[in-house]
């Protein structure tokens, strides 16, 4: 059993509305040094698997054709601890 | 008599609408398929609705694109069936990939809700557009969040160049501008079809204008095209 996290964000090309707003947010609270905010998502999923690999491959699998929407997000996906029954 | 299947996701809410609109303002025959179905039976032509299915979770469409009756109805399409999704059943309908590109939020970040212009932008018919003129403009109303369409420069030609784009926002004259744009959608997208052009997407809702009480009556012409392909009248 592994634990994956799952990273969606835009495609770079793709306007951000939502990240636009917080940026806009954090400048009227006087963060100028802020010079862009994007805005993506994180998934974590538990997945049974033997080796980190094939648990890698599975959240591949689950993000291509579920979890992104590959027109406009990319995705990264970090396989973080084994997890242990006990 | 022609007759329609309305599909009923969770969340769904526009489906009551439609259901009226085609039976009582139109004159079609219609029935409501809950999402769980694996059959249309005999159905001419498919309504995926507006609402929030699936409570618009992960991605507007996304997890009711995997509802079981959607592999029906990309079956009907590919068989050339007439496939109308309106609002979020155009969302639906870009993520089960009978459509190209995707739905952002928004560009002001408000859910937008009023009256519109349209603009029949194809020079060629639909089935749900074959009784309008090209340049024909039709005032319908938006209900949404996320309705700002985008796509690959290289996709957005690809509409243009096959005549894809079937409506445009414009105003009353039928001037497109970004200030009539209400959602940030590039070129100011409204509906696009498919290359097969039976699969038809927008954003406004032609349901909603089915009858003068409600403030337009002018998105009875794409049921009557629809009506009129499919009983051949």
């Amino acid at each position: 059993m592994f634990k994956a996290r799952v990273y969606v964000t835009l495609k770079p090309s793709i306007l951000d509305p939502k990240g636009k707003a917080a940026q806009g947010a954090l400048h009227n609270l006087g963060y100028h040094k802020i010079k862009s905010v994007r805005i993506g998502k994180m998934i974590e999923l538990d997945i049974e698997a033997d080796t980190a690999a094939e648990a890698k491959v599975a959240a591949e699998m689950a993000s291509r054709k579920l979890l992104a929407n590959e027109v406009m997000e990319d995705f990264e996906v970090e396989i973080t601890k084994e997890l242990h029954h006990g | 008599m022609a007759k329609c299947a309305v599909i009923v996701f969770p969340g769904s809410n526009c489906d009551h609408d439609a259901y009226y609109a085609v039976k009582h303002e139109i004159g079609m025959d219609v029935n409501f398929v809950w999402h769980k179905e694996t059959a249309l039976n005999d159905v001419d032509a498919v309504i995926v609705p507006g609402g929030f299915s699936y409570g618009d979770y992960l991605r507007s469409g996304a997890i009711a694109r995997f509802s079981p009756v959607m592999q029906e109805v990309v079956t009907f399409a590919r068989k050339g069936g007439a496939v109308i999704g309106i609002c979020n059943g155009f969302q639906i309908l870009l993520e089960a990939g009978l459509l190209p590109g995707a739905m952002l939020p928004n560009e002001h970040l408000k859910f937008s809700c009023k009256m519109v212009h349209l603009k029949l932008a194809a020079a060629t018919a639909t089935p749900f557009t074959g009784l309008m003129e090209q340049g024909q403009t039709i005032q319908i109303p938006i209900a949404h969040g996320e309705g700002n369409y985008t796509a690959s420069e290289e996709t957005l030609q690809i509409l243009k160049d096959n005549d894809q784009i079937v409506f445009q926002y414009c105003n009353p004259l039928g001037e497109i501008s970004p200030e009539v744009n209400p959602n940030g959608s590039i070129y100011n997208i409204a509906g696009i079809c498919n290359t097969q052009r039976n699969v038809l997407g927008m954003m406004p809702h032609p349901e909603r204008a089915c009858d003068p009480i409600l403030g337009s009556d002018d998105g009875r012409i794409i049921f009557n095209s629809l009506k009129s392909v499919l009983e051949g009248v």
